[in-house]
């Protein structure tokens, strides 16, 4: 036990962010369902308005930032040193402390569910009520008195701590780490998408920290950021937070793009189709999402001339996305195609993502966005993107690796049932939202009219949204299954062609036991140039110095809930304490004798 | 641990220093000249802005080592560097431009 | 953390890190800059900028941070080369010369305070504070770091081989030292 809390193995690492991601996924369903119930006739299950807000935000905010982001995180951790021939990461502590950090940070913010009567609340929930994006000035003082806003402030200012220290450290490994011979256009597609998505981390999250920390000060010290009153202008908030936010749906989307990218040519047993065209297309895509944020911004009344900007950009950035689908379907094509669970769910990605992309094109019309905006019709755009995308992609990525990480095969029949609720919830659930969007159902309502004409579709929704809830206990059930009945997985039971295939199923902690010479894209499959690489050898030649755990990454991230608490509770003694408890932690992580 | 430097391997020497040190005192009086200057004041802003950015370079390039360095660093840098840039500039072009006729206004 | 195997790039790992802070930290500074900006001359009451900024004060403060850029590169040349004696002398200038710029800054906000200038009394206020009180936490993290650093000199643990650690320790002082040079020029001389 006290391994795992010390530990500075990426494996163990990357297990714990998908296990603590995972129990974030389910809560963040478990919000879901409450907002499908509540919405299946008029009037629901009576769910209050108050309660309902907190549902759609906490629902949001935990799937971004305590699903999507940190099961994303746990393949960057298991899989990449695995994928570049690297025995860890370039910062072993400074991993863990991104762990540590992102899952205090949750706690925090979920520990608002609880807190209302520490603040004198007359009720037990003062969870977040803002969005998932907390627009000014709703989120003033004025408006949202109770802590609930604070709450949301503090934790995602510990959360992006997590994602920027994590993004230092892998932009390094991923650069600095890789074995010899591994040239940065023999990477596989995943460990390139991750390298994205990264840069697109640390020049995004200081831009959200910015945002927040002037929020905080006009919640806390009474400046007039976003306050008209003050001379402030909440539309700043919105471009503030647009400028991270559409960046951010690109380090949502771009791992599980990788994934697929690793998945469809495996099960095809052909190289990827283009592969220098899919990485140019994935950076060409992280550097054009800074160039239409405003898109989510069509209705705050900017002017023609901004709206037709950022609408041009918006259709050009569906350029490159458009080129990585036709280079999956050309994977696809004239191979020798194999469909277990982990080609299911990749194959869903790119069918549900085309959707999702669809409803994107047509958002980047200002005119018709005017009428598509906060209605259901994004709703619907969101979720075919982010679950028929990002969440299919990362079961894909489950499927695909899970045998990797644990040494176990999870079962295909139990698999498949997974695989086709989901896929039919999701679209019972998500489709319909089209149709009531356009007939002008708004987002964020705890209630609606039956005059208005959409509770069939809403009734479809709840049933999908249900579907996919038990799809998802199937593979729950799955996954602790594996633990003692699933069949013992060898070194590549898929025929992989990256290197992660190349040593035992779990790795030994020194993941390689001699380091490989990389001499092609596909070390492990015969190609027209190569022939596969030799096997490694069975046990190290020499001992293998694999540095220890470390108490420290965890002290210091301490320091950060210590903080924000204080500050929530506005005893400044309590701030210093954390300050206090983040330099100690520092020192001593420096100090500390660490080899890598 | 030796660095692969750029080619030439030419690392500062204390006079370098010294001299950038000098330049930079110089610049900063110049600036602050032109502030107190009335003939300056219709140039103020560009002239200002183009002496800052002397100084950020002069800094960057020469004690932060970055020219004597491998190039990588200097894309590790320029990159969010330029992005700030440019979205200092696209949101002053939001608020102040022209782009901001909005209806009514 | 040592620097113990090969690297793909032949750069340290801790050099390369720093610098994609370093990058990172351009977008911080440029998203406050960005509100400084957005919200010049839309304070509804005063004081304005031109009421109350002090040019020659600020110009002393300016030249002080960048002569302790210059004692920083002094600092570096002399532990790379060696020279423990000059290596402690110049740290302690430099975190001295940072420690100067702290209290020039702490004068400045108490007398702007005192002309009526708060935080909240106006947009200039609020984020003329901000970001120039982001600016000096920076460099008060500067310049514990670097008192840090000179009292491992002064215990003999501080050499050559720590070279990199005082070079990382250099890119963050210049570093804090440039956005020092932008907010002079964006606050204080465009008004």
């Amino acid at each position: 036990m006290k391994s795992w809390l010390t530990t500075t193995d990426h494996k163990r690492i990357g297990l714990l962010y998908f296990w603590t991601a995972f129990g974030f996924f389910l809560l963040g369903g478990l919000e879901a369902l409450v907002i499908r119930a509540q919405l299946a006739k008029p009037e629901g299950i009576g769910v209050s308005a108050e309660f309902y807000n907190q549902m759609f935000t906490m629902h949001g905010t935990t799937m971004v930032f305590l699903a999507l982001m940190p099961l994303s995180a746990a393949f960057f951790n298991f899989i990449i040193p695995l994928q570049i021939g690297a025995r860890d990461v370039a910062f072993p502590r400074l991993n863990a402390f991104s762990y540590w950090v992102f899952l205090l940070g949750g706690l925090f913010i979920n520990a608002s569910f609880l807190a209302g009567p520490l603040f004198g609340a007359d009720r037990l929930s003062v969870a977040p009520d803002g969005g998932w994006f907390g627009y000014a000035n709703l989120t003033s003082k004025q408006f949202s008195p109770g802590p609930n806003i604070d709450f949301w402030l503090l934790g995602l200012q510990i959360l992006g701590i997590a994602s920027l220290a994590a993004g230092f450290n892998f932009i390094v490994t991923i650069l600095n780490m890789r074995a010899p011979g591994m040239k940065m256009l023999r990477l596989p597609a995943f460990s390139w998408m991750t390298l994205v998505t990264q840069f697109l981390v640390i020049t995004a999250f200081p831009v959200i920290t910015v945002a927040l920390v002037l929020l905080m000060f006009d919640r806390f010290f009474g400046t007039h950021f976003f306050i008209p009153a003050g001379g402030g202008d909440p539309i700043l908030w919105q471009h503030l937070f647009w400028l991270f936010g559409h960046p951010e749906v690109y380090i949502l989307i771009l791992p599980a793009m990788g994934i697929v990218s690793e998945v469809l040519p495996t099960f095809s047993r052909k190289p990827l189709f283009g592969y220098t065209v899919v990485v140019y297309s994935g950076v060409l895509i992280g550097f054009m999402g800074w160039g239409v944020w405003s898109h989510h911004m069509f209705a705050a009344g900017l002017g023609p001339i901004a709206d037709s900007v950022f609408s041009a950009t918006t259709m050009l950035i569906a350029v490159p996305t458009g080129v990585k689908i036709f280079n999956w379907i050309a994977t696809l094509w004239g191979g020798q195609l194999r469909f277990p669970t982990a080609m299911l769910f990749a194959l869903g990605f790119v069918s549900m993502f085309i959707i999702g992309g669809l409803s994107g094109v047509s958002h980047g019309s200002p005119p018709a966005d005017l009428q598509q905006t906060d209605t259901y019709y994004v709703v619907a755009h969101i979720h075919y993107v982010l679950f028929g995308g990002t969440m299919l992609g990362l079961f894909a990525g489950m499927y695909y690796w899970w045998p990797k990480m644990t040494g176990r095969q999870l079962s295909e029949t139990l698999g498949k049932w997974h695989f086709w609720l989901t896929f039919v919830g999701m679209n019972l659930a998500f489709f319909p939202m089209h149709f009531s969007g356009l007939l002008g159902m708004p987002r964020r309502i705890y209630t609606y009219g039956a005059e208005l004409g959409v509770t069939g579709f809403n009734v479809v929704s709840t049933i999908g949204a249900f579907l996919i809830g038990a799809a998802t206990l199937v593979f729950f059930v799955n996954l602790l299954r594996t633990r003692r009945h699933g069949a013992p997985a060898g070194n590549d039971p898929w025929g992989g062609a990256t290197l992660e295939w190349a040593i035992p199923s779990p790795p030994p902690v020194y993941n390689f036991t001699v380091i490989p010479q990389v001499a092609s894209r596909l070390p492990l499959w015969r190609t027209e140039r190569q022939a596969p690489m030799a096997p490694l050898p069975l046990t190290p030649p020499a001992p293998i110095h694999v540095p220890g755990g470390s108490w420290w990454p965890m002290f210091t991230a301490f320091g950060l809930p210590v903080m924000a608490i204080g500050a929530l509770s506005h005893q400044v003694w309590l701030v210093l304490v954390g300050v206090a408890v983040v330099i100690t932690g520092i020192y001593r992580w420096a100090y500390e004798p660490f080899e890598v | 641990m030796s660095e692969q430097g750029r080619a030439g391997e030419v690392h500062a020497t204390t006079g370098t220093y010294l001299r950038v040190a000098a330049i930079l005192v110089i610049v900063t009086f110049i600036e602050v000249g032109i502030f107190y200057v009335p003939a300056f004041q219709g140039v103020l802003v560009p002239l200002l802005l183009a002496l800052s950015a002397l100084k950020f370079t002069l800094v960057v390039m020469f004690y932060m080592h970055l020219k004597f360095d491998n190039r990588f660093f200097m894309f590790l840098f320029g990159g969010p560097l330029l992005l700030a840039l440019v979205v200092v500039i696209g949101l002053l072009f939001l608020f102040f431009g022209a782009v901001r006729l909005r209806a009514g206004m | 953390m040592s620097q113990a195997h090969a690297t793909s790039m032949g750069l340290d790992s801790r050099k390369m890190a720093f610098w994609a802070f370093i990058g990172s930290e351009c977008l911080l500074f440029g998203s406050l800059i960005s509100t400084y900006l957005i919200y010049k001359g839309k304070s509804l009451v005063g004081p304005y900028p031109h009421e109350i900024l002090n040019i020659p004060f600020t110009s002393f403060s300016t030249f002080d941070l960048l002569m302790s850029s210059l004692a920083m590169v002094l600092a570096l040349a002399a532990i790379q080369r060696g020279d423990m004696k000059q290596g402690k002398t110049w740290l302690f200038v430099t975190a001295f010369l940072g420690l100067v710029f702290l209290g020039g800054q702490v004068w400045e906000f108490s007398h702007f305070m005192h002309e009526g200038l708060g935080l909240t009394t106006n947009l200039f206020g609020s984020t003329f504070y901000v970001l120039t009180g982001t600016h000096g936490t920076h460099v008060t993290v500067g310049v514990i770091w670097l008192l840090t650093l000179w009292v491992q000199a002064l215990r003999g643990k501080l050499g050559p081989g720590q070279a990199l650690t005082v070079e990382i320790t250099g890119l963050y002082w210049h570093f804090v030292d440039v956005v020092w040079i932008v907010i002079f020029t964006v606050v204080y001389l465009i008004q």
